[in-house]
């Protein structure tokens, strides 16, 4: 296989090496991993643990289902409990808390909720169920709105007339900003995202070396990948050379994948969304073009919720924005874990809570 | 959400492909890798390819580790 050169332990072990000559002559550094998978790939691989002391890996906002807005959670509820409806989602969004319930209590109220892998599972069971509405909940980040834009495309040229899609995809470059807008931590480097950067490229970081002088390593997911990642972040930090590396160029190109974008763009447009944790933030969400409203299940369906409401202890706002970590929310693992997860970011397999429960972290 | 595994294409037909990844089949949509070839490693997200890993890039890769360690 050819990932199994990038889990090679002597290679690890020299570039580990490498990072603690480079943190020598650096002061406390704060690097943030954008992505929840990077932030799971590095517990797994025990890299916070192995890092030298004065290099802090901060997790970001990067899961989509942890940064879906409770208003847009209660509307999908809602149209959950529509009847003739089926619910067809991927399945991280089944745990998650709504204002009074979830997904899997809806379920187990007797309601139609499928778990898909992908938006084209949702086509078929469309076509297996002419006579019901199904409503596929699109959430996930520019590596996921291509592939639902495909299938909204594959829909209206079967002239399908019961496949829908709840658009909550979300833009990862706007998020970036925001947190350092915001200003609330101090940070020296960023672990850019993988997969995103294979479809918007690498070439759509630029503005953070050149907008927040801040280095910006785009990194894949095994050991040897994330290590060369830091590493060039070290590195850059150092020699005080803000920049775009790309780490990751098996799959990641500096202006992504074309085709996939064209996609992306062809059904959705650019709109103001609210963020958890990071509130309304402008162009920074996709809504479905009026050109394929037919399958827009916010114009087709008009539901009401009632006024939306959060637990006041859930931290998970401020885990998103790397304020404080899970281990400093009250909630956090008596209360709130992964069998009665309390916000979302308990919930996802790329929360920052899930794994720092899963993988026993400690201060 | 964003996760992706390279997998082997094993069939092609038209703008759908059979990837397997450790031994698992799967059908996928390539229409946005449409230049990928039976043998090819596609990076999978969602049941589509969204990058074609080519024996030069990963060769890249691996040069730049042991030009860099």
């Amino acid at each position: 296989m050819k990932n199994l050169k990038y889990n090679d332990t002597q290679l690890s072990k020299e570039l580990l090496s490498e990072i603690k000559e480079i943190s020598l002559s650096l002061g406390d550094v704060t690097i943030m991993e954008f992505c929840g998978t990077h932030t799971h790939s590095i517990f797994r691989y025990g890299i916070r643990d192995i890092l030298p002391k004065n290099i802090t890996m901060l997790s970001g906002p990067g899961c989509p289902v942890c940064v879906t807005d409770n208003r847009d959670i209660d509307y999908f509820l809602a149209l959950a409990e529509m009847p003739n409806t089926i619910i067809a989602t991927f399945g991280d969004m089944i745990k998650v808390p709504g204002s009074s319930k979830s997904l899997q209590d809806i379920k187990a109220e007797g309601k139609d909720i499928r778990i898909v892998y992908s938006c084209m599972s949702a086509l078929e069971i469309a076509e297996q169920n002419p006579k019901k509405n199904v409503i596929f909940l699109g959430v996930g980040f520019e590596t996921t709105a291509p592939t639902v834009a495909g299938a909204i495309i594959e829909a209206k040229k079967r002239g399908m007339d019961n496949f829908f899609v709840y658009s909550m995809h979300k833009l990862t470059p706007p998020a970036m900003k925001s947190i350092l807008e915001l200003g609330e931590v101090k940070l020296n480097g960023i672990l850019g995202p993988g997969h995103v950067s294979t479809v918007i490229g690498s070439d759509a970081w630029i503005f953070l070396p050149e907008g927040y002088k801040i280095p910006i390593a785009i990194a894949g997911f095994e050991i040897i990948d994330i290590l060369l990642g830091i590493k060039a972040l070290l590195r850059m930090i150092k020699d005080n050379t803000p920049a775009v590396v790309n780490t990751y160029i098996r799959t990641v190109k500096p202006k992504g994948n074309k085709l996939a974008q064209d996609v992306m763009y062809e059904v959705f447009e650019v709109t103001d969304s609210y963020w958890r944790g990071l509130g309304r933030l402008p162009e920074s969400g996709l809504k479905i073009r009026d050109k394929y409203e037919d399958f827009d299940a916010k114009k087709k369906f008009l539901v009401n919720t009632s006024e939306i409401s959060e637990n006041r202890f859930c931290k998970c706002g401020e885990v998103i924005r790397g304020v404080i970590s899970p281990l400093e929310c009250p909630l956090f693992k008596d209360v709130c874990n992964p069998s009665n997860p309390i916000g979302p970011c308990m919930v996802s397999s790329e929360g920052t809570c899930n794994a720092y429960y899963l993988y026993g972290a400690r201060l | 959400m964003c996760l992706a595994v390279p997998a082997i294409i094993k069939e092609i037909d038209g703008d759908k492909a059979i990837v397997e990844l450790e031994g698992v089949r799967l059908e996928i949509s390539i229409i946005f890798t449409p230049e990928a070839k039976v043998g090819d490693y596609v990076i999978v997200h969602a049941g589509y390819s969204i990058d074609i890993m080519e024996e030069k890039e990963a060769e890249e890769t691996i040069a730049l580790l042991e030009e860099i360690t």
